[in-house]
């Protein structure tokens, strides 16, 4: 696990409420750099969510680790994206595969958004993820 | 404390949540009444229905008749006009399938931006099954549907029907339907009218409205999930294809044919939601005790009071009528997204819809993609709107960071 995502994991271990987790989301989110709209295409478009999400999966420079690309048009979803972006990007797809990323969202505090009922598409950009990587 | 609003302490669901529920436009919440008339059923007279010699079948038979009976009564129809379904879509989809028959190439069916998906692609399946056209009735900038636009439509496309909400799930705004309904009959359209938010709060009477076709869902108006009414006028609902069969809507049967009964039997195959339909009288009974003056007019009050309160706040767009309302209110705030709002709201405990709310023509008219929904009904109180607006505050506070 690389250092920032480390640092996110301490920051969120801390918050109590969901009104603290949410504050922390959207910040985060700010960090997360926006898709120009000629991206927001809608075959890049994550299905079932009830915000628009936007994902491209792919490859580092070196092709060797990940590097995906996401953004919402919410900013829970943002912050959101911004922690499994930081937790998946740099990794090998052979490291992503041995990843389990809705262990890693309990163990933020996170379990919630990750549950079917959230519409929020965390579920599916996550199993996108892991697909890519089993893939690769 | 007025009268309407000490029937608060009648929905348990108050006792013993501390939820600040705001959703009614989802679904009621449920009296003691109708809790205890489901339970009530299942313990002392579980049986099936029209089915059995034996006395348990047949009181449950004549409790699931007189539900029938009382729903009739409520809005003004004969029993005979009354179908029971599992609710407001699968009523739409009764008619739509229903009509098959009955249209063709050159006929057109006529709908509007502001309705619900449940009316909305029942037509559009309609229209692919007979090949007539879909035509739509525009809304204005605010997502008001004008009498006007109605008839000028009605016009232009000479429909064999038109489909229109009493009220929207959205805005709440209460559409001309009286006006529309005369109107199409003047042009021989049939007309249906999804009343599924509008009933509880409007008291609609059949005899009035004269409307061909009228539906609605027994759990937005404190009964049961999974009940839902056709009204149809007898001759109208006698034209109609069937829609599912099997057993009970048959006369007789062999291996080859089967004849079908009359209206609204041969709309009724399967074991219906006997347990939901007989505390839905529970639910009618209840209404029926309140005076729908006085359940207005509290409800309106209160509807004033959360716009006055939306309105004081910099940066918040009110959307649809608010003056002819149901109390149902979309809003949006800035341009953050309903999404953030309403997850914010939930963080304290209040419940609110966002989203499309299954009405995405009406989104796009609005040139959102979404809005924040607060649905108010009798059994809540000012303090709900204090605690809903205080909540709203630490949000819009939360979001501009």
């Amino acid at each position: 696990m690389n250092k920032n995502y480390q640092k996110i994991k301490q920051d969120f271990e801390k918050l109590g409420s969901w009104q603290l987790k949410y504050r922390e989301l959207m910040l985060l989110g700010k960090n997360l750099p926006s898709l120009s709209d000629a991206l927001k295409t809608n075959d890049a478009k994550v299905a079932g969510c009830e915000s628009n999400v936007w994902l491209y999966t792919g490859f580092a420079e070196d092709e060797t680790t990940v590097l995906c690309t996401a953004d919402s048009d919410t900013r829970i979803v943002k912050g959101l994206l911004y922690i499994i972006l930081t937790m998946v990007n740099g990794l090998t797809p052979d490291e992503i595969a041995k990843l389990d990323i809705a262990d890693e969202f309990e163990s933020l505090g996170l379990a919630k958004q990750l549950s079917e009922s959230r519409g929020n598409g965390i579920r599916a950009i996550a199993s996108a993820i892991t697909q890519f990587a089993k893939a690769h | 404390m007025s009268k309407v609003e000490s029937l608060r302490k009648d929905f348990p669901f108050f006792n013993t949540s501390d939820v600040v529920y705001l959703d009614s436009g989802a679904t009621s919440q449920k009296p003691q009444c109708v809790i205890d008339a489901i339970a009530h059923f299942y313990a002392t007279q579980n049986a099936n229905v029209h089915r059995g010699i034996h006395q348990l079948s047949q009181n449950a038979t004549s409790d699931y008749e007189s539900a029938r009976k009382c729903v009739a009564q409520y809005i003004n129809a004969a029993e005979n006009e009354i179908v029971w379904t599992k609710g407001t879509t699968e009523s739409i989809n009764l008619v739509s399938y229903g009509l098959t028959p009955h249209l063709s190439l050159n006929d057109s069916i006529l709908i509007s931006e502001v309705e619900h998906h449940a009316n909305i692609v029942p037509w559009q399946q309609l229209a692919k099954r007979t090949g007539a056209k879909l035509a739509f009735i525009k809304v204005d900038s605010n997502g008001i549907l004008d009498a006007k636009c109605i008839k000028e439509a009605i016009k232009q496309h000479k429909p064999k029907l038109l489909a229109l909400s009493h009220a929207s799930n959205v805005l709440g705004s209460i559409n001309p339907i009286q006006d529309a309904i005369a109107y199409a009959k003047q042009h021989n359209c049939l007309t249906l009218i999804d009343g599924a938010q509008a009933f509880l709060h409007l008291a609609p009477n059949m005899k009035q409205l004269d409307c061909d076709f009228y539906v609605f869902s027994a759990h937005k108006a404190l009964g049961p999930t999974g009940v839902g009414v056709l009204y149809g006028k007898y001759q109208r609902l006698q034209e109609l294809d069937v829609f599912q069969s099997g057993g009970e809507m048959i006369e007789y049967v062999t291996l080859t044919h089967s004849t079908f009964r009359d209206a609204p039997g041969k709309f009724e195959t399967g074991t219906p939601n006997i347990a939901g339909i007989i505390a839905f009288t529970a639910a009618l009974n209840y209404i029926k005790a309140i005076s729908n003056k006085e359940l207005r007019e509290y409800e309106t009050r209160l509807f004033k009071y959360l716009i006055k309160q939306l309105q004081a706040i910099d940066g918040i767009t009110l959307y649809g009528d608010l003056e002819h309302n149901i109390g149902t209110m979309s809003f949006n705030y800035k341009n953050e997204h309903c999404f953030d709002i309403a997850s914010l709201l939930d963080t304290y405990n209040i419940a609110v819809r966002s989203g499309h709310h299954c009405a995405q023509p009406l989104m796009s008219a609005l040139s959102v993609p979404g809005t924040v929904r607060v649905s108010l009904s009798f059994y809540n109180n000012t303090q709900d709107i204090d605690q809903f607006i205080f909540a709203l505050k630490h949000a819009i506070e939360m979001v501009s960071e």
